[in-house]
C-alpha cells in the first residue's frame, strides 16, 4: 500500500472529521462522573455522531460492537462499553473515531472519574505530555523513528512502561493505513531514531502512546478486545490525528479536552 | 483505535534445513529459524540460500518465524 499523501482538499476533509472527533470527545469527557455506566457514554457518542451526520469508525470494525472504546484503570485500550459502573478514583480512557465525507479522524483521552490519587493523575498528565512530545517530533524531514524515540524517551525517563504491541497508524480514507507507528525503538517492535520513512507534508498520522504505571506487557481479556496490563497496574492513553506540514504538524482532532 | 503490531521484517536466507525450515539472518544480525507459509508451499515457490524474504515473527518466541514472501 505505502503511505498515502493527502492533497489540500483531502486534508480539509480530514480537518472536518477531526473537528467532529474533538468536539464529541470534549462532550464525553465532561459527562464522565462516578456512578455512570460506560454504555451511557457510548449512547451519547452515537447521538452526537448522528447530529453531525457522521459515522463511527469503530462500530463494526473487525466486529467491534460499539462506537467508543472505554478502558478503565488497568484496561489499556479497546474496552467495550457496557454495564461497568464508573467509581470515584477510576481513570477512564475514551478512544473515539468518526468518518465524515469519506475521511476518518481518531483520537483518545484519559480522564479522572471524580477525585483520583496523585499517582493516577501524574500518569494521566505524563501520557498527555508524552503525546505532545511525539507530535513535536513529527516535523517534515524527520524520520518516523524520531517520533517513536521521542515517545519512548519521554515515558521511560519518567518511570513508566510504554506499550509495544499496539501502535499508532497512518489514517485517511481508512482508519488504519500505512505506516504503523511504534511507540518505542527497541527491536523487534520499534523504530530507532533516524530510521523509518521520512515524514512529508500531506501525511496524516494518528499518534497514540499508551503508558503503564508498571511494565509494558499486555494481555487480552476473554472478550478478545479489551487489552489489559499484564501486571494489573494503571494505564493511560492519549491520541491525536495530525497532518504533517512544512514546519510544525497540524493537530486535526483538537477539542475541549487534553 | 490502536493498531495491533504486526512484526514483519526482511531477512536473508542463510541455509536451507530439512522439513522446509530455513535459517534466516535479519538486518540486525539476529538469526531466526523460519518455516515456510502454506501459500509459498502451495505455489511451489523455491526459497534458496541468498534469497531475500519477508518473515513474520512471533512476539512470544523471537527466535522463530514464518516466511510469508520471497522478495525479488
Amino acid at each position: 500500500m505505502g503511505i498515502v499523501i493527502k492533497s489540500e482538499k483531502e486534508i480539509a476533509a480530514m480537518r472536518q472529521a477531526g473537528r467532529i472527533v474533538g468536539e464529541i470527545l470534549g462532550i464525553l469527557s465532561k459527562q464522565v462522573k462516578p456512578g455512570m455506566k460506560t454504555r451511557e457514554l457510548d449512547t451519547i457518542a452515537e447521538k452526537e455522531l448522528k447530529k453531525r451526520g457522521a459515522q463511527s469508525s469503530f462500530k463494526g470494525y473487525r466486529g467491534f460492537p460499539a462506537s467508543l472504546c472505554t478502558s478503565v484503570n488497568d484496561e489499556i485500550v479497546h474496552g467495550i462499553p457496557g454495564d461497568k459502573t464508573l467509581r470515584e478514583g477510576d481513570i477512564l480512557s475514551l478512544d473515539f473515531g468518526a468518518i465524515y465525507s469519506g475521511f476518518q479522524g481518531d483520537a483518545a483521552v484519559t480522564v479522572p472519574v471524580g477525585r483520583v490519587s496523585p499517582e493516577a493523575s501524574r500518569l494521566i498528565e505524563t501520557t498527555r505530555e508524552c503525546l505532545a512530545a511525539g507530535i513535536a517530533a513529527a516535523k517534515a524531514g524527520a524520520n518516523l523513528g524520531d517520533i517513536s524515540a521521542a515517545i519512548q524517551d519521554y515515558a521511560e525517563s519518567r518511570g513508566y512502561g510504554v506499550v509495544r504491541e499496539y501502535t499508532g497508524h497512518g489514517i485517511g480514507r481508512e482508519m488504519h493505513e500505512d505506516p504503523q507507528i511504534p511507540n518505542c525503538t527497541d527491536p523487534p517492535y520499534g523504530l530507532k531514531p533516524g530510521t523509518g520513512p521520512v515524514l512529508k507534508k500531506g501525511m496524516t498520522l494518528a499518534l497514540e502512546p499508551m503508558l503503564n504505571a508498571g511494565g509494558w506487557r499486555t494481555r487480552v481479556a476473554a472478550d478478545r478486545w479489551t487489552v489489559l496490563t499484564a501486571d494489573g497496574g494503571l494505564s493511560a492513553h492519549f491520541e491525536h490525528t495530525i497532518a504533517i506540514n512544512d514546519k510544525e504538524p497540524e493537530v486535526l482532532t483538537r477539542g475541549a479536552y487534553g | 483505535m490502536a493498531k495491533k503490531e504486526a512484526i514483519e521484517v526482511e531477512g536473508t536466507v542463510v541455509e536451507a534445513l530439512p522439513n522446509a525450515m530455513f535459517r534466516v539472518e535479519l538486518p540486525n544480525g539476529h538469526e531466526v529459524l523460519a518455516h515456510i507459509s502454506g501459500k509459498i508451499r502451495m505455489h511451489y515457490i523455491r526459497v534458496l540460500p541468498g534469497d531475500k524474504v519477508l518473515i513474520e515473527l512471533s512476539p512470544y518466541d523471537l527466535s522463530r518465524g514464518r516466511i510469508t514472501y520471497r522478495l525479488k
